[in-house]
């Protein structure tokens, strides 16, 4: 594999083959920790993570494991590595391992991450498959820090718990808007996002299923 | 597939599947294992830090934890034990082992509780001048049914009561478990402990007497159908403030200010 | 009685596994094509939820919490660490059972599902029923009725969402947003309604 071909590795699940915005993977725990951005750059640092470490394990043993049982072992090595990293948030990062609570665990059943063990790691190399896993995580955490930040921000008037516009209830002039912090804020965050991205890239747009027909003259 | 593939295919299977799990069940036993100590540190300590601030809620502006001291306090003595760790003591445990607790003998067991432990927590809430502004004394009692926890709040020269915050109580629904509500522990607010002649006269009422007895101002009225939990809250603060519970510390608390 | 008819109203409505915490949505995006795949999908989510909240809850609270094990004498140790991989363990079971169940008794509708049916082992809604389960400490009965409650909710937002979908096959909606685009907008708009629930006592 040349250096070339790892770089497209790692950049086009960025936007291009974005997980969430293109392949509906992993929306599960983007939408829910994303009321503030601390909580979504923590998630995204463990999605990363364990992409990368559950990727890199399943190539190692590719060749050895059987067709019948690969889908439960690679179930069991991401339960293992989501354990693992649950566990050492629970010792050094704690308050912020309870704002997270479940969804931390829920990294098991994060489509992207055994998408990718399935449909890359199986397939590639080490190399490949760790960078791949490092790709999907970061273009998974870019959605996630994006809305995040859009979240936070118009919901606290803050970004990463520092106040940047004063509200309205300690004296400043900023109206919050409470909207931002209730779940329905991050479909239409995300929503705008991906009609964003396809009016940029109009390749990843969908076809309507039934177009109106052009009007035609009535006859008399 | 002949004979001898579908052995190894299932064979193969069985080893693989094996060799994964037990990597993965080193894996995350050696993790957990090892960090369980500082996991469970972090518990004990948020668990207080968010008890605390509860308590303190209303009565002092946000806490800062940092200006909250714990201390772990030998209660016969009224000193600091600094040999004792605050986030990791747990005075109930320690009140069930007969190494580190006291029978508390009947005529002093206004609590009904049995047993005491030896050492108890307290917080130090002070001031920017450094001066003690807040204690904080962790108490429990027997209610009618159930056993009451609850944070006694005192103001620094220990002579008054600043609130009296219960969180847990299981007595009767609506009658009883009234001592939880904020309009009941309103009335402890800023109620004095002791008489002139430093007798503890703090109580609650439960009573009927007259409203010019002399020792009315230091009683918080009862809860009418509520006798039993009435002495029951009765019953804990009066023995925690008493000799017997955290007397000789609040009164070398008090030497200390002098 | 009460305390139960209120968690059931809440996990149907107020906590929505689909619509307030985002669970199972990758299934929710991909299947809501049709009503009768979603209602098909809906009825499987809710039946393994139901049997395998309480099933979780009984193996955490006899064998994973902290002093669990005590009636083996094992008091003091706390296995709740392994909680994740169980929980897992016993939804794949569940779902192989339940995939096998279909496949001998529903042949239509196990191949109507495809591809769905084992793919509920990873919903992020079952592992997280179970996960939630734990964090409010439910009891057996609890844990029945908010199975019961989540489940049936989860496929009410699901069969809902796909008849909302069936209609806007006809509208003209602009290009970047055709698809999953508007496929948010709706849900969000969905969420919004469910969290009227909120003003409910």
């Amino acid at each position: 594999m040349t250096g070339n071909n790892y770089w497209k590795i790692l950049t086009r699940p960025l936007v291009d083959e974005n997980p969430l915005t293109l392949q509906i993977l992993g929306i599960c725990s983007a939408l829910a920790v994303t009321t503030a951005l601390d909580t979504a750059l923590l998630m995204s640092v463990v999605v990363v993570c364990v992409l990368a470490l559950g990727n890199g394990s399943v190539s190692l043993i590719r060749r050895q494991l059987p067709h019948s049982v690969r889908i439960i072992v690679q179930i069991t090595i991401i339960a293992s590595l989501v354990i693992v990293v649950d566990q050492i948030l629970q010792a050094y990062a704690f308050e912020m391992s309870k704002r997270l609570s479940v969804f931390v665990g829920l990294v098991i059943t994060n489509c992207i991450v055994l998408g990718r063990a399935e449909g890359f790691a199986m397939h590639n190399g080490f190399c490949a498959s760790v960078l791949d896993g490092i790709g999907n995580g970061l273009g998974y955490s870019l959605v996630l820090v994006i809305v995040g930040a859009i979240r936070e921000f118009f919901g606290k008037g803050s970004l990463l718990n520092l106040q940047i516009l004063v509200p309205v209830s300690d004296g400043g002039a900023f109206e919050p808007l409470h909207l931002m912090l209730l779940p329905p804020s991050a479909f239409f965050i995300i929503g705008g996002l991906i009609w964003y991205i396809r009016r940029k890239r109009p390749q990843q747009a969908e076809k309507p299923e039934f177009t109106l027909r052009p009007h035609e003259q009535g006859t008399e | 597939m002949s004979e001898t593939a579908n052995r190894d295919g299932t064979a193969r299977a069985l080893g693989v599947t094996l060799a994964v799990a037990f990597v993965c069940a080193l894996l995350v036993s050696v993790v957990a294992v090892s960090l369980r100590p500082v996991q469970q540190a972090n518990v004990k300590a948020e668990r207080v830090n968010q008890l605390v601030r509860e308590a303190l809620s209303g009565i002092a502006p946000m806490v800062k934890t940092e200006n909250l001291e714990a201390h772990v306090v030998e209660l016969a003595s009224g000193q600091f034990d600094d040999g004792i760790d605050p986030a990791t003591f747990d005075a109930e445990i320690a009140a069930s082992n007969p190494d580190t607790s006291v029978e508390i003998p009947r005529e002093f067991d206004l609590a009904r509780l049995r047993r005491r432990a030896l050492h108890a927590p307290v917080y130090l809430l002070r001031g920017s001048d450094n001066a003690i502004h807040t204690i904080i004394l962790p108490v429990s009692g027997r209610g009618y049914q159930s056993i009451l926890r609850a944070w006694l709040l005192l103001d620094g020269a220990a002579s008054k009561v600043r609130a009296l915050r219960i969180y847990e109580q299981s007595d009767t629904p609506g009658v009883g478990s009234r001592i939880e509500d904020p309009d009941w522990q309103a009335q402890w607010r800023d109620r004095p402990i002791y008489d002139d002649a430093g007798v503890l006269r703090i109580g609650v009422r439960t009573r009927g007497g007259a409203e010019t007895d002399e020792y009315a101002k230091y009683l918080v009225d009862g809860i009418s159908g509520a006798t039993r939990t009435a002495r029951g809250v009765d019953g804990m603060v009066r023995f925690w403030l008493g000799d017997f519970g955290f007397g000789p510390f609040l009164q070398r608390i008090r030497e200390a200010n002098r | 009685m009460s305390a139960l008819a209120e968690l059931m109203l809440r996990s149907v409505f107020l906590d929505n596994l689909a619509l307030s915490f985002f669970l199972g949505m990758c299934t929710f995006l991909a299947v809501s094509k049709r009503v009768d795949t979603a209602l098909g999908v809906g009825l499987a989510v809710m039946f393994v939820q139901t049997v395998t909240v309480p099933v979780n809850n009984l193996i955490f609270t006899w064998l994973l919490a902290p002093g669990a094990l005590g009636w083996a004498g094992l008091g003091d140790i706390d296995l709740s660490f392994l909680k994740l991989i169980t929980f897992i363990g016993v939804i794949a079971a569940m779902v192989q059972v339940l995939e096998m169940t279909l496949e001998f008794h529903v042949p239509r509708l196990h191949r109507a599902m495809g591809i769905f049916l084992p793919l509920i082992t990873v919903n992020c809604a079952i592992l997280g029923g179970s996960l939630f389960m734990v964090e409010r400490s439910y009891g057996f009965g609890e844990s029945l009725v908010f199975g019961f409650g989540s489940g049936f909710g989860w496929a009410l937002a699901i069969v809902m969402f796909a008849a909302i979908r069936e209609r806007l096959k006809y509208a003209d909606i602009p290009d970047g947003l055709q698809g999953l685009g508007m496929n948010f907008i709706v849900a969000g708009i969905m969420s919004l309604g469910f969290l009227a629930f909120a003003g409910m006592a």
